[in-house]
């Protein structure tokens, strides 16, 4: 649980993101499929939702932005945030800063 | 061999679990093997694919190049590259570089053999590409036992040459038998010893390994010896959920945890046949050919044997097994060329079920283990008893004319 709750705490929704550019995603029936070329790590979108807001990160000026475009409700948040800060953690995200171009 | 990838993760939102939504099987497969070459320097005695000789069927260049272009196409991340030994292809590094500029990574199964200084300093160049080193012992002895002589230099010359390049990271791949498992703790030291990671997969009943199953494969005690040291280490040691039958022992393996034939993975062999798994090189497996009307991809979506697969397992005798959501009934090769049946207990069943079934089955003598359909074995290495062929030598005539030799000599022009 204190590593959960770390993790969501160092998960800024307000900043800007946007999937690694080593990162390859394939869109799946129940989601997607994400491989880091880099880590050689693959990871899994289990939803249609979860999806639409790592897809999108990269068109809003914040995660939060995001989600609420997605359809995430307030309540759904937390989970989501979690979920961002896992993709995070595992460097298939990253903080998007003004050098960044977009893609 | 990887059945499915080493590290996976996966998003919280939703709690439905990957092996559910697996089942049904993917629009690509998440990794696949493909095995460029039957040819191969060594004759090891468990080859899975029962290698030594080259095909001549072997795909050319340019069929390869079109393979890659449609794993691009399906989005497949990346390929395992086996044999057979791959590098002995003499297109080999072109293929590697053809993928990797189209998009599909590489992770290539070696014995080391063409692992040369300056091919090392050329790998660890490249984000791309990532190597295994196959070693089945972590002193030359037991390794050279089943690997063949020599062959441990060979590994341990490539290891070092990639160390000296700068190649972190790379895989060291060894398949677990009853002779290496008191090594595991030497086998990790000399993973940290080159900075490479150690990777460790199941011994199956597959190809030539058929012949040394019954020697080689781990006895109960060693099962959960590994299984533990498995534990122990966590995601420090990867095992291409190699191990999801030990499951039953306690808390499940990091990994997928299901069979994948079929459904995330598959194989390719050397002339572009599409089996279900790299560990089921036999006909009943065969979904079909990169050769045939709408390539590999209309294979793997719509031959009738991958659709087969991907219906819902339903766990037959092991469905009342309390351990049957751990292990899903194991591995799917190693029911079927033990020839116990796809719905019962694997044969290492960690409950005892797959033993009792063997003894049950050797004593009805009338059944018949399948046997590999496919054999590129040396012919130089026998794996049975030489006995003398009976032969008869015709009467060797003198020709009839200068021309008699010609192999059209005789036939009368029409």
């Amino acid at each position: 649980m204190s590593s959960t709750a770390g993790s969501v705490a160092t998960f800024d929704l307000d900043r800007a993101w946007r999937v690694h550019p080593q990162v390859s995603m394939r869109p799946e029936p129940f989601g997607a499929l994400l491989y880091h070329f880099g880590t050689r790590r693959l990871s899994f979108l289990k939803n249609q939702r979860v999806l639409a807001v790592v897809r999108s990160l990269a068109d809003h000026p914040s995660a939060r932005a995001a989600c609420t475009a997605a359809g995430v409700t307030e309540a759904e948040l937390p989970a989501y945030a979690r979920a961002l800060a896992a993709l995070a953690e595992s460097t298939m995200i990253t903080e998007r800063t003004l050098h960044d171009s977009r893609p | 061999m990887t059945l499915a990838p080493d590290t996976v993760s996966h998003d919280t939102v939703s709690p439905g679990r990957l092996t559910d939504l697996f089942q049904l099987g993917l629009d690509a497969p998440i990794c696949l093997t493909w095995e460029l070459t039957y040819a191969c320097n060594l004759s090891c005695v468990h080859c899975l694919s029962s290698s030594g000789r080259r095909d001549p069927r072997e795909l050319s260049t340019a069929e390869c190049k079109a393979v890659i272009d449609t794993l691009q196409r399906m989005q497949v991340f990346y390929v395992n590259i086996g044999g057979g030994e791959p590098t002995v292809r003499p297109d080999f590094w072109e293929l590697v570089d053809y993928a990797t500029a189209h998009q599909v990574g590489v992770k290539f199964s070696t014995n080391g053999v063409k692992i040369t200084p300056a091919v090392a300093t050329r790998l660890a160049a490249s984000d791309y590409v990532d190597v295994q080193i196959s070693l089945d012992g972590a002193t030359a002895e037991v390794n050279d036992a089943v690997r063949g002589p020599g062959s441990y230099a060979t590994a341990t010359r490539a290891m070092q040459n990639l160390a000296d390049a700068g190649f972190r990271g790379f895989k060291l791949s060894v398949v677990m038998t009853r002779q290496n498992i008191p090594q595991l703790d030497e086998f990790k030291a000399i993973a940290d010893r080159y900075g490479a990671q150690l990777r460790l997969t199941r011994l199956r009943p597959s190809g030539r390994g058929a012949d040394v199953w019954d020697e080689l494969h781990p006895l109960p005690a060693q099962q959960r010896q590994l299984y533990d040291w498995l534990v122990a280490r966590g995601e420090q040691v990867l095992t291409g959920d190699s191990f999801f039958h030990l499951s039953a022992f306690g808390s499940a393996l990091p990994g997928l945890n299901l069979c994948g034939a079929g459904r995330v993975v598959c194989l390719i062999d050397p002339v572009g046949d599409v089996y279900a798994c790299p560990f089921a090189i036999h006909e009943n497996f065969l979904a079909g050919n990169v050769r045939d009307a709408g390539g590999f991809e209309s294979v793997w979506k719509t031959s009738e044997l991958f659709t087969d697969l991907r219906k819902p397992d339903t766990g037959g005798a092991c469905k009342s097994c309390g351990f049957y959501d751990s292990c899903r009934g194991g591995c799917m090769a190693a029911k079927f060329f033990t020839g116990l049946p796809m719905d019962g207990p694997d044969p290492e069943c960690v409950q005892g079920y797959g033993e009792a079934a063997l003894t049950s089955l050797g004593a009805a003598s009338s059944v018949a283990v399948p046997r590999p359909s496919v054999d590129h074995s040396h012919r130089t290495s026998p794996s049975s008893p030489r006995t003398p062929v009976p032969v008869t030598i015709a009467p060797r005539r003198p020709p009839s004319h200068d021309c008699d030799e010609s192999p059209l000599a005789g036939f009368a022009a029409q």
